[in-house]
């Protein structure tokens, strides 16, 4: 299953000079004038995003950056105050939460959302879109839903054990690892069919040997045709699997570009060591080395 | 001291009118609580607009008793939604307050001397089961005048028609439930309990799935108020706020997020406090215990709340609940 080999990137992404903001060739989300103030602070201030489509987009930025924030704007899940932002033509302003969802566009949490009381199987069969069971009245009437349900079942079935954890299914959520939380919180959005994936922070908190195949799931979510837009921390992940990747600072897009030549941008590199003037690059190149030992940093 | 009368009483209560009417509305706070994580502090609210709403349409409105029954459920219905419109979007904790004021304002309404010629005030409303043309609730009895059963279970035939009636409540209110739960509609429920931000990113409409949740726990409370007016008078010292935590405690008994577990606790409930009724009197008036009757009838609420205490610390699952189910434990 693993697979050690450089992935096969996308290329070839953007119209023009890779700017912030510039245009893509094919964007499957298009933001424009997101703005999100927290009483003084303005938390996002995006003049004009595009997230290429069938393309995995890193977006990063130091703590504070307005990352999570730009995520739950566009996921319906907070409101800005200004704004409008589009999945495949379809707008998505002021559309709530749970329809942003069914348009396609599903997003995982930073600090994991696992329902701990629910088996892990019940935890992926919730994620089907467009279930007859689901409703209030049909609900009573097993005839109606058994079949669809018991399709979901093997479909479920078939990604836990594309996720290795077709061993748990019975157990409660509750009682997976932190790792085999997020890989169920993953196999869960893919339940729903999307066409756009948004991780936030997938990474966080998982060992290597588990980061290794978190990371082939994703580049396998882009060979099945999904687009991913994932937030991170780990410049290492970043720069092995991102085609393109999106930089944030104090809110604003500071910069764009496929990984190699973005994070040799200076505004990138102000913006992650601009508090730290005086520790030099050397600091992050240390600490992708501390990841390849094996420590968590 | 008569343990043959005190084994009678406790057995009587296994099977009262007041267990039944309880259960149900149990089985209305594991809809809410249980199931859907909502935190309902105000059932006897709930109970009430479905007491007062079937004495209500009988007495002023001159319906027939099953019409007044579906008035009742109507109007909590109507209450749930009132209540769940503006608190379902907060935090769960919001809706107890809401809930516990609300049928705090709801008894207090009753109560009042400005709707006297409606709602009795302080007197309650009685006499709505049996109506001199014929269509009150006993009107309808199909039993003939007499003694059934035997031993502590001897009823005559109109607590047996109430108890015939409650007891098909409940089974349809079981079955019900039971039908729901473990349907995808009843998943979603239980994944709302569990994180409502982790179903909405997967594209249910939570607010729905909640407030329909709302208003079917509501309408089995209303049930519970219903079966409870159809063999007593309906007064604002019933719907009180000890009555929601006589509720809470039967349910955590039994198990919240269990189907059987609200009915059985329920009854184990209403059982042990006719026990302890029984007993602390009886050691009252031997004089064990240096406590006038009175003072011992009280005892036993403060037993309830020492038990409610420990239950919920050392085995908040209740007894039909999964061990690796601890509800408050998170």
């Amino acid at each position: 299953m693993s697979n050690n080999a450089s992935p096969q990137k996308s290329t070839d992404l953007h119209i023009g000079a890779a700017v912030p903001g510039c245009q893509k060739k094919d964007p499957i989300l298009v933001a424009d004038h997101i703005k999100k103030t927290f009483g003084g602070l303005t938390a996002v201030d995006v003049e004009h995003l595009e997230v290429p489509k069938n393309a995995i987009t890193a977006l990063i930025g130091p703590n504070g950056a307005g990352k999570t924030t730009l995520f739950n704007l566009l996921t319906g899940f907070d409101t800005p105050d200004t704004g409008t932002w589009s999945l495949m033509g379809n707008s998505l302003s002021g559309v709530p939460s749970f329809k942003v969802a069914k348009l396609g566009q599903v997003r995982t949490f930073q600090l994991t959302k696992a329902l701990g009381l629910l088996t892990v199987l019940e935890n992926m069969k919730l994620g089907a879109k467009d279930q007859k069971g689901e409703n209030l009245l049909t609900a009573l009437v097993p005839a109606i839903w058994r079949k669809q349900d018991k399709e979901i079942e093997v479909k479920a079935l078939e990604l836990l054990s594309r996720f290795k954890l077709d061993a748990k299914k019975d157990d409660f959520a509750a009682s997976l690892s932190g790792g085999q939380r997020k890989l169920l919180e993953m196999a869960r959005a893919l339940m729903t069919d999307p066409v756009l994936v948004m991780l936030d922070e997938p990474m966080a908190g998982v060992n290597p040997a588990l980061t290794q195949s978190l990371l082939d799931h994703v580049l396998d979510l882009k060979k099945q045709g999904m687009t991913v837009l994932f937030v991170e921390h780990d410049m290492h992940m970043v720069r092995h699997i991102a085609d393109w990747v999106v930089v944030m600072a104090e809110g604003k897009i500071v910069a764009e570009g496929p990984p190699d030549t973005v994070m040799k941008e200076q505004a990138v590199i102000d913006a992650y060591l601009g508090s730290h003037q005086d520790t030099d690059l050397g600091e992050v190149t240390g600490r992708i080395k501390i990841i390849k030992d094996g420590g968590q940093a | 001291m008569d343990w043959g009368s005190i084994l009678n009483n406790t057995l009587q209560g296994l099977l009262t009118p007041t267990t039944l009417a309880f259960s149900l509305a149990a089985l209305g706070l594991a809809m809410h609580f249980g199931f859907a994580g909502l935190l309902n502090f105000g059932i006897a609210g709930f109970m009430a607009i479905g007491g007062y709403g079937y004495a209500i349409a009988v007495l002023t409105f001159g319906l027939p008793w099953w019409a007044g029954m579906l008035f009742g459920i109507v109007g909590s219905i109507i209450f749930a939604l009132i209540l769940g419109i503006p608190t379902l979007r907060l935090r769960g904790d919001y809706l107890a307050i809401v809930t516990i004021a609300s049928a705090e304002i709801i008894r207090l309404l009753f109560l009042t001397t400005a709707f006297t010629d409606v709602t009795g005030s302080a007197d309650g409303l009685f006499g709505f089961n049996t109506r001199t043309d014929g269509s009150g609730f006993q009107n309808a009895n199909p039993l003939p005048a007499g003694s059934y059963g035997a031993g502590p279970f001897t009823y005559n035939e109109q607590t047996l028609w109430v108890l015939i009636f409650g007891i098909i409540m409940l089974v349809v209110g079981v079955v019900l439930l039971w039908a729901l739960m473990r349907s995808p509609w009843g998943r979603v429920i239980k994944g709302i309990r569990e994180d409502e931000d982790a179903i909405r990113a997967l594209g249910k409409n939570v607010f729905a799935y909640k407030m329909q949740a709302l208003v079917i726990g509501g309408v089995y409370g209303a049930m519970g108020g219903i079966v409870y007016a159809t063999f007593a008078n309906v007064s604002p010292g019933v719907f009180v706020t000890s009555l929601t935590f006589f509720i809470w405690t039967s349910l955590l008994l039994g198990g919240a997020a269990t189907i059987l577990g609200p009915v059985i606790g329920s009854i184990l409930f209403w059982t042990l406090q006719a026990f302890l009724t029984n007993v602390l009197s009886e050691v009252a008036i031997s004089g064990i215990l240096p406590v006038s009757t009175t003072q011992a009838s009280t005892l036993r609420f403060v037993l309830v709340g020492v038990g409610l205490m420990l239950l919920v610390i050392y085995r908040p699952q209740g007894i039909f609940g999964d061990k690796r189910e601890l509800t408050f434990v998170k």
